[in-house]
């Protein structure tokens, strides 16, 4: 077993116990910090793979932002566990079947004649100077420029979607607007007269 | 010569080798970095009392050595942290509670991993070592996520979520200020960076003058970033209370040089990417004077770290609102901006950074 | 005032831009940074206590202390007024006449914790005997060492008579 086959088998055994823990944890809190640990994991093993780009980019996007932002509504919430754990019975059956057609399916198509995995041949090795980084980027902005694009709008009308559902406007809010504050001048606020300290007898 | 002694214990420890060493070059940068972020909560000290026409702190001496007064002072606040008692809370979470710190010191120690400290000094010399440093940074909001729900107490959740916000907004204006940087060095390696900055202008020829908004963002985002006054609601110690109130003794003291740490990282990427890294600011002609190496980049460092306590001996804390305002409102435009201009200026010839 | 409306949009628009040039080039920013890079180099006004010392007046209101005539004789004839007029009651008295038939103290304690050192006591003395000396650096490990006897503020008296009688010498003037 070499170096590398080693580290596979630690990261695969760490992704699995990790991804686990996610559905079995009880705690929402611990299941989301084992979330984060199943992603640095696949991104480690996604690096084992020459994919650097695509494992950075797993980490800083949903390890650093993601997740981030799933923490602090789970964190938010008092959720009961025991109300939540009411129906398992009830669904289990329902729920094994999925699973279990699930895993057959994967288990068909991943072992079966059919998708031929050993015959896919290796991807030749890359030669010096190759950036992982450098072919994404051109491939996203030549050939898939205009599907890439198209997701970035739709991405965008969900941010603007988003905002108009929730933005309100407070009608008493003691909000002020610190460029208006920066803009004020002395000249508009104080008018500076001249006045004699006491009136001249006549 | 290295070679040669080395060869002894290569073969004294066989396939072990390559691990080990790699250990030991890990402790020759974590180990003057600690003793960095030790000496440079003295420096801060001092740079603030000077500013405040105080002498900061000048007893600490071991030894009777009494030139330099004040040079023990880390070493005793670190020794006292050592020995206080670590109060955990009760109902709070004791494993998270403890984790949470590691969590904060561990990716910015391990953002050093791809510093080019010389052109031949780099630990590991990765093509995406900007993505990954930014990895690196994104990382570290965890610690105080986490040190603020394990505490189980509402102002540490509270300001946890304050400063977790904060990172996360001022994230984005940094990866904005990198992507500015990658497209005038043309690469996402760091060494590759430094060099893309050499040429005949000497100081002129860095990045700082191309990209000046986004160094300027960049360098406030950094602030921001590391939680440093004056956007340090995060612990913001004299009047709201922060993630780690709950927090006491070498738990508190990785707090500490996690926030430290980050600080001399960030310093140490400003100089990278728009001080010209190890490169000299004067023409080759100079001789000793003109060229680059360790030293030029540890005097950058030194300067854009001492611009941090300058900072925060200068301006009074924002208020929470406004530091959103500035990061989302401010930055981010600004930093967009000068993407298009300086895409639109590289198609020129007036660009003259890069051959 | 001129009231071309014209000249006045220029002006606005050149107030406008330069407004937008300080605001993005950080001009106060950098101003309020020159303040504090000045004082960076301005002489240092700390005072390294042990060593040095600051200067005090003689109206100093320190530690207390009992003082003597030149004769010997204890100046304080349990009037108790200082007892009366002390606002924290830190100071308890007891007296007995003695067998010349003169009325003295059998005891006289000022509880340190509690006193606030307004200097109450020493303007009510009317034979000057309570002082407050220039002295601040003293010490109890316990709070019963914070308690403070006859005899302990005689003492006080004694070895500091010559520094207490300049001060009220000094300040005698304006009484």
């Amino acid at each position: 077993m070499t170096f590398q086959q080693l580290i596979f088998w630690f990261f695969s055994a760490v992704l699995i116990f990790a991804a686990l823990r996610v559905i079995t944890a009880r705690n929402p809190v611990h299941a989301a910090l084992f979330l984060v640990l199943a992603f640095c994991t696949a991104a480690g093993l996604w690096i084992q793979l020459e994919a650097e780009f695509l494992g950075i980019a797993l980490v800083l996007v949903y390890v650093g932002a993601v997740m981030v932002l799933f923490l602090f509504v789970v964190m938010m919430l008092d959720i009961n566990i025991e109300k939540l754990r009411e129906g398992f019975w009830s669904y289990l059956p329902v729920g094994a079947t999925v699973a279990l057609l699930m895993v057959a399916e994967m288990a068909l198509v991943l072992t079966g004649p059919w998708f031929g995995l050993e015959d896919a041949p290796r991807p030749p090795a890359a030669p010096a100077g190759y950036s992982n980084t450098k072919e994404l980027g051109r491939l996203l902005y030549t050939d898939y420029v205009y599907p890439f694009e198209l997701a970035a709008v739709i991405l965008l009308v969900a941010i603007v979607a988003a905002i108009a559902l929730t933005l309100r406007r407070r009608k008493h809010g003691k909000y002020i607007n610190p460029g208006d504050q920066v803009q004020v001048r002395r000249n508009d606020r104080l008018k500076i007269i001249s006045m004699p300290a006491e009136k001249k007898g006549d | 010569m290295l070679d040669s002694l080395l060869a002894y214990p290569q073969a004294l420890l066989g396939p072990l080798w390559p691990v080990v060493w790699t250990l030991v070059k890990i402790m020759l940068i974590v180990a003057p970095l600690m003793l960095c972020v030790a000496y440079l909560t003295l420096w801060e000290r001092k740079l603030i009392g000077y500013m405040q026409i105080r002498k900061g702190p000048n007893r600490v001496t071991f030894f009777g050595i009494r030139w330099l007064g004040g040079w023990a002072q880390p070493i005793a606040d670190g020794l006292k942290l050592l020995v206080k008692e670590v109060i955990i809370p009760a109902g709070s979470n004791k494993f998270l509670f403890v984790l949470a710190p590691v969590l904060a010191l561990g990716p910015a120690l391990a953002a050093w991993a791809v510093i080019p400290f010389s052109p031949e000094l780099i630990l590991s010399n990765i093509d995406a070592g900007l993505l990954y440093l930014m990895a690196m940074t994104s990382l570290g909001v965890y610690g105080i996520i986490i040190a603020g729900w394990a505490s189980n107490s509402k102002y540490a959740f509270l300001g946890s979520l304050r400063s977790a916000a904060q990172i996360v907004s001022y994230e984005i204006a940094m990866g904005f200020s990198l992507v500015g940087v990658l497209m005038a060095a043309q690469s996402l390696n760091l060494a590759e960076i430094v060099k893309a900055q050499q040429n005949s202008a000497g100081a002129f020829g860095w990045f700082w003058l191309p990209l000046f908004p986004l160094f300027i963002t960049y360098l406030i985002s950094g602030v921001a970033e590391s939680n440093r006054a004056p956007f340090d609601v995060a612990e913001g110690e004299s009047e709201i209370v922060g993630f780690h109130v709950e927090y006491s003794g070498m738990t508190f003291a990785v707090f500490s040089l996690a926030e430290y740490s980050a600080m001399i990282l960030i310093s140490t990427l400003t100089s990278i990417m728009f001080l010209g890294g190890w490169l000299s600011p004067f023409p080759v002609s100079w001789g000793l004077l003109g060229t680059g190496g360790f030293g030029w980049l540890f005097a950058k460092i030194f300067f854009v770290a001492s611009m941090f306590l300058w900072f925060r001996a200068t301006f009074p804390r924002y208020r929470y609102d406004q530091i959103m305002r500035l990061g989302w409102k401010v930055f981010i435009p600004v930093t967009l901006v000068w993407i298009v201009v300086l895409g639109a200026w590289m198609q020129t010839p007036l660009w003259i950074w890069w051959k | 005032m001129d009231a071309n409306p014209a000249v006045d949009m220029v002006e606005m628009m050149i107030q406008g831009i330069r407004r937008f040039f300080n605001t993005f080039l950080l001009f106060e920013l950098l101003k309020g940074m020159a303040v504090t890079g000045r004082y960076l180099f301005a002489r240092k006004i700390t005072v390294e206590y042990p060593e040095e010392k600051a200067p005090m007046s003689p109206r100093f209101r320190g530690l207390h202390a009992l003082r003597r005539y030149p004769n010997g004789e204890e100046r304080c004839i349990a009037c108790k007024l200082c007892e009366a007029v002390c606002p924290a009651m830190a100071i308890t008295i007891e007296s007995e006449q003695r067998e010349d038939g003169t009325r003295r103290t059998t005891r006289y304690d000022i509880d340190l914790t509690k006193c606030i050192f307004c200097g109450f006591c020493e303007e009510s003395c009317p034979v000057d005997s309570i002082v407050e000396t220039r002295i601040y650096e003293y010490h109890g490990e316990k709070r019963g060492d914070l308690i403070y006897t006859k005899p302990m503020l005689l003492a006080i008296g004694d070895a500091y008579e010559e520094q207490i009688a300049q001060d009220r010498a000094a300040d005698a003037k304006y009484r």
